[in-house]
């Protein structure tokens, strides 16, 4: 049955809805735009262009679910584009998405990915399972790929609690749409090995919620004490990096007040150190 | 070869709105009531997993009578088009006055241009919050369509439930409680039998909620609340 003045389409998904009827709207709705650029222009290829960059952010696995969190900073070369950007976003009630790469882009798709779930969920009266949302996220980043040879990459990292097998769960993406689930902890952008440098040294099975956190939050400290493009806690102005906490009971966020409080004591634990 | 008979206009939408309605009364009511944080939605539906009442957007619920697969058409064409309008401008900018006139001028060019009407009725409500009010839109298989206030009621014997929901003669939205069990004893009036609570489909659109209002009440839901 053909509806005329409604959208006509039959799948549940809503990225692919997108992509036949408002190739536009879709994060690779550019790549025509930026092809001809390149092509009237052959001097200036992929790279040439700058925009605002995110940076490191992490996910770790406690005994009742997963704490992800990210730093603040985006930068545009070597200057600071943004110090209050927010880079963990509640995706639906059981998970949560952070991002590393192109801003605008990645901002763009977590968008994009929320819209999909809750179509997907509206349509068919059920959630999608936990690997169903994981896959359908691998296959939006595996549709950008033509951007990143455009210099525009877009890199999750994706955790949500799996109310079937009751844990929670952590994946990653490579840039070809790959989707590998990590069974403890992990860390991406430019700030990223370091933060797996410091989660390697101090992570346990069966973390407590707070030391989870603390965790996290000293590891983003940590990479943002070694790579320039990772913001640390901005005393002066009171920016603190962000972290969300995915259980059972759903998502929440960390209060700012408790986060402040934490690295308050780790500042502390530090300077003792150094005199 | 044979040549086909004339039908005048007039006789041919006269069938098409006969076929129609038959189609439509064949079913079970469905009511939409406004109470004091929201509106209630009540339908009369054995089954507990094929709804007649669903979520569109924030603050729209969608509610169909009639046949199934043509109303739940109907309703993914909306889910669609509120996510997309959603997804281009902003969430706040998904109204049902905009969902209800797509649905009435689909549902016209159908009545007119098709062989076969679709023989569904629906409805489209949105709760208002910050102060604003509440709009139902009602809109008919010809796609007429028309704005209610404090109640609307689609399919099966609809006009006699909205009698007996007149009589009543509400001024002010009742209460949660209150209304439920006015939109029970109006459907068992009607249809001259005890309902059950597994029998019924309610949902409501809570103003109190953030984001999401759409909200299902199980039977056991329903029960709690008409024990309080």
């Amino acid at each position: 049955m053909k509806l005329p003045f409604l959208p006509n389409y039959d799948d549940p998904s809503f990225f692919d809805f997108l992509t036949q009827h408002h190739p536009a709207l879709t994060p690779t709705g550019r790549s025509g735009f930026l092809q001809a650029q390149a092509s009237a222009e052959p001097m200036r290829g992929a790279g040439t262009m700058s925009v605002p960059h995110a940076t490191t952010v992490l996910a770790i696995k406690y005994q009742q679910g997963v704490v992800i969190a990210g730093d603040r900073r985006a930068t545009e070369g070597f200057q600071i584009a943004e110090r209050r950007i927010e880079k963990v976003f509640k995706i639906d009630e059981y998970s949560a998405m952070a991002i590393a790469g192109a801003a605008g882009p990645c901002i763009e798709m977590a968008k994009l990915f929320q819209v999909e779930l809750e179509h997907y969920e509206k349509l068919e009266g059920v959630q999608l399972s936990c690997e169903g949302k994981a896959n359908k996220l691998g296959q939006m980043v595996k549709a950008n790929l033509p951007m990143v040879f455009q210099g525009l990459v877009v890199m999750p990292l994706y955790v949500g609690y799996d109310l079937k097998r009751a844990e929670g769960r952590i994946f990653k993406y490579d840039l070809a749409g790959g989707r590998y689930e990590e069974s403890d902890y992990h860390a991406i952008g430019s700030g990223g090995k370091d933060a797996r440098n410091t989660m390697r040294e101090h992570f346990l099975k069966g973390l407590a919620e707070p030391d989870a956190l603390k965790l996290a939050l000293l590891a983003l400290y940590n990479a943002a004490d070694d790579d320039v493009g990772t913001g640390g806690p901005d005393l002066v102005r009171g920016i603190y990096p962000t972290a969300k906490i995915v259980n059972a009971t759903g998502i929440t966020d960390v209060s700012e007040q408790q986060i402040r409080g934490i690295y308050d004591g780790l500042i502390a634990t530090r300077r003792s150190k150094e005199n | 070869m044979s040549m086909p008979y004339y039908v005048s206009p007039e006789q041919m939408m006269q069938d098409k709105a006969e076929y129609a309605k038959k189609g439509i009364a064949k079913g079970r009511s469905i009511i939409a009531i406004e109470y004091v944080n929201g509106i209630l939605l009540v339908a009369e539906n054995p089954s507990a997993s094929l709804y007649k009442v669903s979520e569109i957007y924030d603050s729209i619920a969608f509610a169909g009578a009639g046949k199934y697969s043509e109303f739940e058409n109907l309703r993914k064409a909306g889910i669609r088009h509120a996510d997309l309008k959603g997804f281009m401008y902003s969430r706040e900018d998904v109204t049902a006055r905009s969902l209800a006139n797509g649905y009435s001028q689909s549902l016209g060019t159908i009545f007119s241009q098709e062989l076969k009407p679709l023989e569904v009725e629906i409805l489209v409500v949105q709760v208002g919050h910050n102060g604003q009010p509440n709009e139902m839109y009602r809109i008919s298989f010809d796609g007429s369509i028309i704005d209610e206030r404090t109640f609307a009621v689609i399919g099966g014997k609809s006009e006699a439930v909205q009698a007996v929901l007149k009589e009543k003669g509400l001024t002010q939205p009742p209460e949660l409680q209150a209304a439920l069990t006015l939109c029970i004893s109006a459907l068992e009036q009607i249809g001259n039998q005890k309902l059950s609570l597994e029998s019924l489909e309610v949902a409501v659109l809570d103003r109190a909620r953030d984001g999401r209002r759409f909200r299902r009440l199980t039977p056991t839901d329903t029960k709690q609340l008409l024990a309080t």
